[in-house]
């Protein structure tokens, strides 16, 4: 018999006890992705003080000063950024730009920097959601280099995990890869004393438009 | 070069009829919980540690949890989805199968660690490559995944910061969430000192103890191995059956490197550790990430569905493992068991686990849910395995953290009778007869708390010391072994009613 159909037969008769073949024989007492309050402060103020939290940079600003902003945010980086075209094109300023035209993982880690916006922000969690759709980059690249900026538009954000994962679905989102990024890496593992940014980027910046 | 692990161990195949529960193999020899116990108690150092470290995750995780309210719906919803899928196991398997399948992604099945192991092995010789970089994994020490890998010439670096100092050390992990919370700064340094040159990048000759510098040390001697890594293997925190997608949960951004620059990745996953849709996702990661480090969402998860073509590796293979979980399976109450998520809340507030430590358990499943567990994954057949329903002082103190509500002092119990109905016959052994004498006090919570109460107003007894040591009579036996701790001057309970008020713990 093949590992898989031994396996499937050991589990039926482990559950031999279960009568019903209805899965929802057993009740799940929840409902799914409603909002939840966000306290005193409002969505986004939440978001922002949220993701501070982290130590990680926090700034909201209006769209017309986006450009300026992660200029401003680069200005100490020293190599190239990468960011996808529509994103340039969205910031209208002059770096020292490079294309993530499937750079290889030794080359990733000579880029210094990369720019992304975000598919979705959690405001009691302080968390981004990426989901590497157009202007967000593969997994990859938005890893290797030590500084990630990340641009967050006021209405991608949303109350908590529930109304996340609700958005999430709702964009087809849950069968692409996803990264949420709840502040910058980070280990306890010594002494339990917390130290940032151990293999992903140590500097995470996050912008919030609008 | 190979890193060898825990090479002065007695080498040996565990007998037959013990599956492996990660530390078979190297402690043949394991000594049973009270005993192992004993020479982890004399540990002032790792005492310490423990202490302070599992006395700050226990803050943390209060301090998050208080600022749900509601809490206690999201624990029920959490324990309801589990109880679903394992009651479905086989519908939810199928399906997610199905799905990680039509995504890109190849499954494997593996009844025990030896074909599980097997596997592997033949997927990375398949590769050409004789190296593989780790992500944390929970089921990959269970089947002792690194010492196969090894014994077939492929080195296999641990990638978590903690995971690299107990790999460096040579030594074995102690506690879920921070396996080397037994290992303090100055000794990290050494290890690393003395360790990383054989492997890799070696350490700067001008490590300080700073964990600053140590995390540092850590990243570019790892890093050198990620960029070149040709093969990732990893576990999962969860796998959902309605899209195949698996989930990992992690802190460092180690795990996202693993995951996503090698050009293939394994993934061993447990089967128990199925959800039935990518909805529940959100009771989860409010759940295990505010259990287990205290915090409101851990730094990094990583989602991922098959194979994306041009992000992350272009191989993906999903080993689904059984292990004897079919055996827990088949127990109508220890089934509970594989409810866990393996948050480690429970080992943060064991008085016991505090005291002793991890590698007491003899298991890498430490800690209460170690307790419960090890033994029906293993069986009771061997003596530390017959202890382990025994190393709780049933205070209850792990269901009211646990975030899937498995009654663990229930479940003792139930594996306590067990272990004394399989010595039914024989002479009983010293547990077996303390059993009886503290099966009637651990009935119920009520008799429980009237005992502790007891205990507490005849404080004065015990003066300032710290534990009682042997008591005389029934208990003779169970008590010569550890060190009890004098009760405290007010039971859980009691204390739990002044801090928490309104909210009683379950009884
Ligand atoms: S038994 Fe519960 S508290 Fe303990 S590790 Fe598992 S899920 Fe967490």
């Amino acid at each position: 018999m093949s590992a898989r159909e031994e396996i499937l037969d050991r589990v039926r008769s482990a559950l031999a006890d279960v009568e019903s073949s209805d899965v929802t024989e057993t009740p799940i007492d929840w409902s799914y992705g409603r909002p939840v309050d966000t306290g005193d402060l409002r969505l986004v103020d939440r978001f922002a003080e949220r993701v501070a939290d982290y130590r990680a940079i926090v700034e909201r600003v209006p769209a017309g000063e986006l450009g300026a902003t992660v200029a401003a945010a680069l200005a100490e980086v020293d190599g190239p950024v990468v960011a996808d075209p529509t994103v340039r094109g969205r910031l209208g300023v002059d770096l020292n730009w490079r294309d993530d035209d499937g750079l290889s993982a030794a080359d990733l880690d000579s880029v210094a920097a990369v720019v992304t916006t975000a598919a979705v922000g959690i405001a009691n969690t302080g968390t981004i959601v990426l989901d590497h759709g157009v202007g967000q980059e593969r997994r990859a690249a938005s890893l290797v280099p030590d500084v990630h900026v990340c641009i967050v538009d006021a209405e991608q954000v949303v109350s908590d995990v529930p109304e996340a994962v609700a958005r999430l679905m709702s964009q087809g989102s849950s069968v692409r890869p996803q990264t949420w990024i709840s502040g910058p890496s980070a280990t306890s593992d010594i002494e339990l004393d917390r130290v940032e940014g151990v293999h992903g980027p140590r500097t995470l910046h996050v912008i919030i438009v609008g | 070069m190979t890193l060898t692990h825990a090479e002065p161990a007695p080498s040996g195949k565990p007998p037959a009829g013990h599956p492996h529960v990660g530390v078979t193999s190297t402690f043949v020899g394991m000594p049973k919980f009270p005993d192992a116990a004993r020479i982890e108690l004399a540990n002032t150092t790792q005492r310490r540690n423990l202490a302070h470290a599992t006395g700050i995750i226990r803050d943390k995780r209060a301090s998050v949890v208080g600022e749900l309210d509601n809490w206690e719906e999201l624990r029920l919803a959490a324990e309801a989805i589990k109880n679903r899928t394992l009651r479905h196991l086989d519908d939810y398997l199928v399906q997610f199968e199905e799905n990680a399948t039509k995504a890109g992604a190849v499954v494997h099945w593996a009844r025990d660690a030896e074909e599980a192991n097997r596997i592997v092995v033949d997927l990375v010789r398949e590769t050409g490559s004789d190296e593989v970089v780790k992500v944390k994994s929970m089921a990959t020490q269970e089947i002792e995944l690194n010492e196969a890998l090894q014994a077939a010439g492929i080195d296999a670096w641990e990638t978590d910061l903690a995971e690299l100092i107990v790999q460096l050390g040579d030594d074995w992990p102690s506690h879920i969430l921070v396996p080397a919370i037994h290992r303090n700064r100055s000794e990290v340094r050494e290890i690393f000192l003395r360790r990383m040159k054989d492997v890799g990048r070696p350490a700067p000759e001008d490590l300080t103890d700073d964990p600053r510098r140590l995390a540092e040390a850590a990243r570019l001697h790892l890093r050198e191995k990620f960029l070149r890594a040709k093969v990732g293997i990893s576990g999962a925190n969860f796998a959902v059956a309605d899209t195949g997608s698996l989930v990992v949960v992690e802190s460092e951004g180690n795990g996202r490197m693993c995951l996503t620059l090698p050009e293939t990745l394994i993934s061993v996953v447990g089967i128990e550790k199925v959800l039935p849709s990518w909805a529940d996702l959100e009771v989860f990661l409010q759940v295990l990430p505010r259990s287990s480090t205290g915090e409101r969402e851990n730094p990094y998860t990583s989602i991922w569905t098959g194979v994306t073509p041009g992000d992350g590796p272009q191989n993906a293979h999903i080993i689904l493992l059984d292990n004897n979980r079919t055996n827990v399976l088949a127990d109508e109450v220890g089934r509970a068991a594989l409810r866990c998520i393996r948050c480690s809340a429970c080992l943060n507030v064991c008085p016991v686990y505090e005291r002793a430590g991890g590698h007491a358990y003899g298991s890498v499943y430490p800690g209460p849910i170690g307790a419960i567990l090890t033994p029906q994954l293993r069986g009771t057949s061997s003596k530390v395995d017959q202890s382990l329903p025994y190393a709780s002082s049933l205070c209850g103190a792990c269901f009211d953290v646990c975030p899937v509500r498995i009654d663990i002092p229930e479940l003792l119990v139930h594996l306590r009778t067990r272990v004394v109905d399989e010595h039914r016959g024989g002479r009983p052994t010293a547990e077996a007869a303390a059993f009886k004498a503290m099966a009637w006090m651990f009935g119920s919570h009520r008799r429980l708390e009237a005992a502790q109460k007891a205990a507490t107003t005849s404080n004065r007894f015990f003066g300032r010391r710290k534990t009682i040591g042997a008591i005389p009579g029934p208990l003779a036996g169970w008590s010569s072994a550890r060190d009890i701790p004098v009760p405290p001057a007010e039971s859980f309970r009691d204390w739990w009613k002044r801090e928490r008020g309104e909210q009683e713990p379950r009884s």
